[in-house]
C-alpha cells in the first residue's frame, strides 16, 4: 500500500500542474430513467383480469397434482410451493369422512375438525421432526409436499365410497382394503421421493418412518369409514 | 430466483433473510461454513427456514453461541434457539435401532443408560415410540372390539376416535410426568445421600420412552380375543420393560437407605403395571363382557314375551 502511494505521488503531482480553466463547457444529456425496471412490468399482476390470476394458480396446483401422480425427483414441487392443493384435499377428505354414523350420542367416526387437526397438526409435527433431524427442506415446502401426497388417499376415499354404495360385506371390505393399501403405499413412496433427498443419508429412515405412520393413520380412517345405515 | 410470473407469489425466503441482515450476516455465514465443514449442523436450513430467521434476528448472542457449539461443546446454545432442540435429535438410524433392541432384550449386566445413551440422550425415540403406541392401542382396540362382536347382529361398528385422544393423553403424560417425578425424587435423595450414579432428566425420559417400545408388539397380540394370550403377553412385556427400568435405576438408588430404595423401585414397577393393565382394561373389551351383554339382551326378550303372552 505504501508503494502504491509513493508511485502515485508523482502522478498526482503532475496533474496538479495542469490548470483547468473553468470555461470548458460540459455537454451531454442527462436522462433520468423513467419507468420501473422490467421486473415490475413482468410481475405486475394487479391489472390482469381475475380469471387470469385464478387460472394461473389453478394451473400450478394442477401441475403439482400431476407430479404427485407420477413421482419423479423433480424440484418443481419443492420450489414453487403453495398450500391451496393441500387445503383442497384436506377439506375434501374431511367432508367425505364425515358422512358416516349420524348418531351423535355414540363415539362416531372422526368429525370434520378431528380430520383437519390430524392432517395439519400431523404435517407440522413431521416437518418439525425432519428439520430437527437436520433436514434442509424449508417448513412450508415440507407442508406442501406432505399435503399434496394425500391425493392418492383422497382418490381411495372416493373409490371406497363408491364401493360402499354397492354394499358393505366382506367382498367390499377386501376391495377397500386393497385400494387403501395401494394408495397409502403410493402416498408414502411419493412423499419420500420428494423429501428423502433433503436429509443426511444416515437419518433417512428416521424421517421416513413418521411419514409412514401419518399416512397409515389416514388410511386407517378411510378404511374404517362406515356409512350410516 | 426463478423469473417466472409467479415470483411475487413465492415465499421470498433466501432474499429476505440475506437482504435484511446485511453484511454482518455474510461475515458470520462465511466463518461458520468454514468451521461447519464436517458436521450436519444447520446453517443451510437456518437460512431457508422462516421460523428460525426470526429467532436469529432477535438474538444477537446467537452467533457467539453458534461458534461455541461448533467448537465441540454440546448443548450450549440458549434454549430459545432452534439449535438447542436440534441437539436432542442428534441420533442416527442405527443408534435408534440399537437402543430399541437394547430395551427389548435387557441383560442383567448391562445398564441401558450407560451402554446406549450415556453420550447422547435423544427425544426422537421416546416421542415417536409413544406416538406409535398411541395409534397402535387405538387401532388394535378397535379391531379387537370388532372381532369380539363379530357374530352379534346388533353391534354396529364405529371407529371410536375419542379413544385416540384418551390414549394419547395417558401415554404421553406417563412418559413425561413419571420421569419428571422420578428425577425430582432422585435429585432430592442425592442431596441427602451421595449416590454413585445420577441421571439427568433427559436420560430418564429416554429410558422410559424406549422401555415402552416392548409394548407395541404386545398390544398387537392383544387383538386375539383370548384372555390367556392377552395375560401372557402382558406378563412377558411387563417383565422385559420392567427389568429395563429396574436395572437402570437400581444403581442410582442402592446407596440409599434400604427402605427408601425398595420403596422407589416398587413405585416404578407399580406404575408400569398400572399403565399396562389400565390400557388393556380400557381399550380392549373381553369375550366375557360381550357374553354378558348378549345374555342381558336375550334375558330381556324372554322376560317381555311372557308378559305379552299374559296380555293375550
Amino acid at each position: 500500500m505504501a508503494e502504491v502511494a509513493e508511485s502515485s505521488k508523482p502522478m498526482f503531482a503532475g496533474l496538479s500542474d495542469v490548470s483547468i480553466s473553468g470555461d470548458i463547457p460540459v455537454e451531454g444529456e442527462i436522462n433520468v430513467p423513467v419507468g420501473t425496471p422490467s421486473q415490475d412490468n413482468e410481475y405486475s399482476t394487479l391489472d390482469e383480469p381475475v380469471k387470469d390470476t385464478i387460472l394461473r394458480d389453478l394451473k400450478a396446483v394442477g401441475k403439482k397434482f400431476v407430479h404427485v401422480m407420477y413421482p419423479k425427483k423433480s424440484s418443481a414441487l419443492l420450489r414453487d410451493w403453495d398450500l391451496w392443493g393441500p387445503l383442497l384435499l384436506c377439506v375434501t377428505l374431511a367432508l367425505m369422512l364425515q358422512g358416516g354414523s349420524v348418531d351423535s350420542k355414540d363415539d362416531g367416526g372422526p368429525q370434520f375438525a378431528e380430520v383437519f387437526v390430524i392432517i395439519w397438526f400431523g404435517s407440522v409435527i413431521i416437518t418439525l421432526n425432519s428439520k430437527l433431524l437436520g433436514g434442509t427442506i424449508s417448513f412450508f415446502q415440507s407442508l406442501c409436499v406432505l399435503g399434496y401426497c394425500i391425493m392418492p388417499l383422497t382418490v381411495a376415499m372416493v373409490v371406497c365410497r363408491l364401493v360402499l354404495l354397492g354394499g358393505s360385506g366382506t367382498v367390499s371390505f377386501i376391495v377397500r382394503l386393497i385400494v387403501v393399501t395401494a394408495s397409502f403405499s403410493w402416498s408414502t413412496f411419493a412423499s419420500t421421493a420428494f423429501l428423502a433427498d433433503s436429509q443426511p443419508p444416515n437419518r433417512k429412515a428416521l424421517v421416513v418412518y413418521p411419514v409412514f405412520l401419518f399416512y397409515f393413520v389416514i388410511g386407517w380412517m378411510i378404511l374404517t369409514f362406515s356409512p350410516s345405515a | 430466483m426463478a423469473d417466472n410470473s409467479d415470483f411475487l407469489l413465492q415465499f421470498q425466503e433466501f432474499d429476505s433473510a440475506e437482504s435484511h441482515l446485511g453484511g454482518n450476516r455474510d461475515a458470520t455465514t462465511i466463518s461458520i461454513e468454514d468451521e461447519a465443514a464436517g458436521s450436519h449442523k444447520p446453517q443451510k436450513q437456518r437460512r431457508s427456514a422462516p421460523v428460525t430467521s426470526f429467532e436469529e434476528d432477535n438474538d444477537p448472542l446467537a452467533n457467539d453461541d453458534k461458534t461455541e457449539l461448533l467448537s465441540g461443546q454440546k448443548k450450549s446454545a440458549p434454549f430459545w434457539t432452534f439449535e438447542y432442540y436440534q441437539t436432542f435429535f442428534d441420533v442416527e438410524t442405527h443408534q435408534v435401532r440399537e437402543r430399541i433392541l437394547g430395551s427389548l432384550l435387557p441383560w442383567p449386566g448391562k445398564n441401558f443408560v450407560r451402554l446406549y445413551i450415556r453420550s447422547n440422550p435423544d427425544l426422537y425415540g421416546p416421542f415417536w415410540i409413544c406416538a406409535t403406541l398411541v395409534f397402535v392401542i387405538a387401532i388394535c382396540g378397535n379391531i379387537s372390539d370388532f372381532l369380539v362382536y363379530l357374530g352379534n347382529p346388533q353391534y354396529k361398528y364405529v371407529p371410536e376416535f375419542r379413544k385416540v385422544t384418551i390414549a394419547a393423553t395417558a401415554i404421553y403424560s406417563y412418559a413425561l410426568l413419571v420421569p419428571l417425578a422420578l428425577w425430582g425424587l432422585l435429585v432430592w435423595r442425592n442431596a441427602k445421600v451421595m449416590n454413585m450414579v445420577s441421571y439427568s432428566f433427559l436420560e430418564i425420559v429416554c429410558v422410559y420412552g424406549y422401555s415402552l417400545a416392548v409394548y407395541i408388539p404386545a398390544v398387537v397380540l392383544w387383538i386375539i380375543p383370548y384372555e390367556t394370550v392377552r395375560w401372557l403377553s402382558i406378563v412377558v412385556a411387563l417383565c422385559l420393560s420392567g427389568s429395563v427400568l429396574v436395572l437402570t435405576f437400581w444403581p442410582a438408588v442402592r446407596d440409599d437407605r434400604p427402605r427408601v430404595a425398595i420403596a422407589i423401585m416398587t413405585a416404578i414397577v407399580a406404575l408400569h403395571i398400572l399403565l399396562a393393565v389400565g390400557c388393556k382394561a380400557y381399550f380392549f373389551s373381553t369375550l366375557e363382557v360381550e357374553h354378558t351383554a348378549v345374555d342381558a339382551v336375550v334375558g330381556n326378550v324372554t322376560k317381555s314375551s311372557p308378559t305379552t303372552n299374559a296380555l293375550n
